[in-house]
């Protein structure tokens, strides 16, 4: 039984080793930027490279949670609901990541630890959405009620998401815009060099990875919360 | 640097309280499918005597 897991067991050691590799390349690779005022604005610049890491794993888990959650809306199939509820969880983790990496940046860049700017105010709203989400199902006893009622707010919920990516290029925001058009009432912002790029780059990809991995964990678990229920009803006279 | 320092810190410990809460769970769940098991045995046990 255990023996077929093996694969996940060598794919923590290279999520585990992916993310040793992102220190490294957020902390000793990457160049301070070389637009920014203080000491304290530029080493704290390089959260940066974690805080865009954090991005990418909550957008991994929300945008998995919204496609099982159609997904289980057409199928039915109780594996996609195990899939929605393990990658929300997955979402509002990484989330909670970007808003705090995002206020402790903020601090010396912005000199506040938080502003009621677009961005920042959608993030939180996005959070609090899944939170919601993860209460709704803690409140429906039915599975089947759970699954579908959870399924249809998960669909719902995800418009959060890409109102949260646009919000730094439809408003006006002191967020820096990091892909597309810089901003030009961004506070803190600075150009991609070759190397910050590439740094950044890897980052996001060890991140993705571990999100990946911690997913699949995560659906594991799932399943063995099945295999409870399907031995309890096999003891139900 | 403190502020790095704490930058760091905070998504460090979202990664390791979210890999804890897997392990916690796991591992309640693995104790419950073994006492079920048993059960089930001592019980389909019971039934062929």
């Amino acid at each position: 039984m255990r023996s077929k897991w093996h694969w996940l067991i060598a794919l923590d050691i290279v999520a585990g080793l992916a993310m040793l590799g992102a220190v490294y390349m957020a902390l000793i690779f990457a160049p301070d930027a070389a637009n920014l005022a203080s000491e304290n604005e530029i080493k704290a610049q390089h959260i940066f490279y974690f805080h865009m890491g954090c991005n990418v794993g909550a957008a991994i888990g929300l945008f998995t949670n919204f496609i099982a959650s159609i997904l289980f809306l057409v199928t039915r199939q109780r594996l996609w609901d195990g899939i929605a509820v393990s990658a929300a969880e997955l979402g509002l983790a990484f989330g909670i990541g970007v808003l705090a990496s995002g206020s402790i940046w903020a601090r010396p860049t912005w000199n506040t630890w938080w502003t009621w700017d677009p961005r920042l105010t959608s993030a939180a709203v996005t959070v609090l959405i899944y939170v919601a989400y993860l209460m709704l199902r803690g409140a429906v006893e039915d599975p089947g009620r759970r699954a579908r009622f959870a399924a249809v707010y998960g669909i719902f919920g995800f418009v959060s998401v890409p109102i949260t990516f646009l919000s730094i290029r439809l408003w006006r925001t002191i967020h820096p815009v990091v892909f597309g058009a810089a901003n030009p009432d961004a506070r803190g912002g600075f150009a991609l060099g070759p190397n910050i790029r590439l740094a950044l780059m890897y980052s996001m990809a060890a991140f993705a990875l571990l999100a990946i991995t911690l997913l699949i964990h995560r659906v594991r678990l799932e399943r063995r919360r099945e295999e409870v229920e399907q031995l309890q009803e096999r003891l139900t006279p | 640097m403190i502020y790095l320092a704490g930058g760091f810190f905070v998504v460090w410990a979202v990664v390791f309280l979210f890999v804890l809460s897997l392990v916690q769970r796991e591992r309640a769940l693995e104790r419950e499918i073994a006492a079920l098991r048993a059960l089930l045995a001592e019980r389909e046990g019971d039934d062929r005597e």
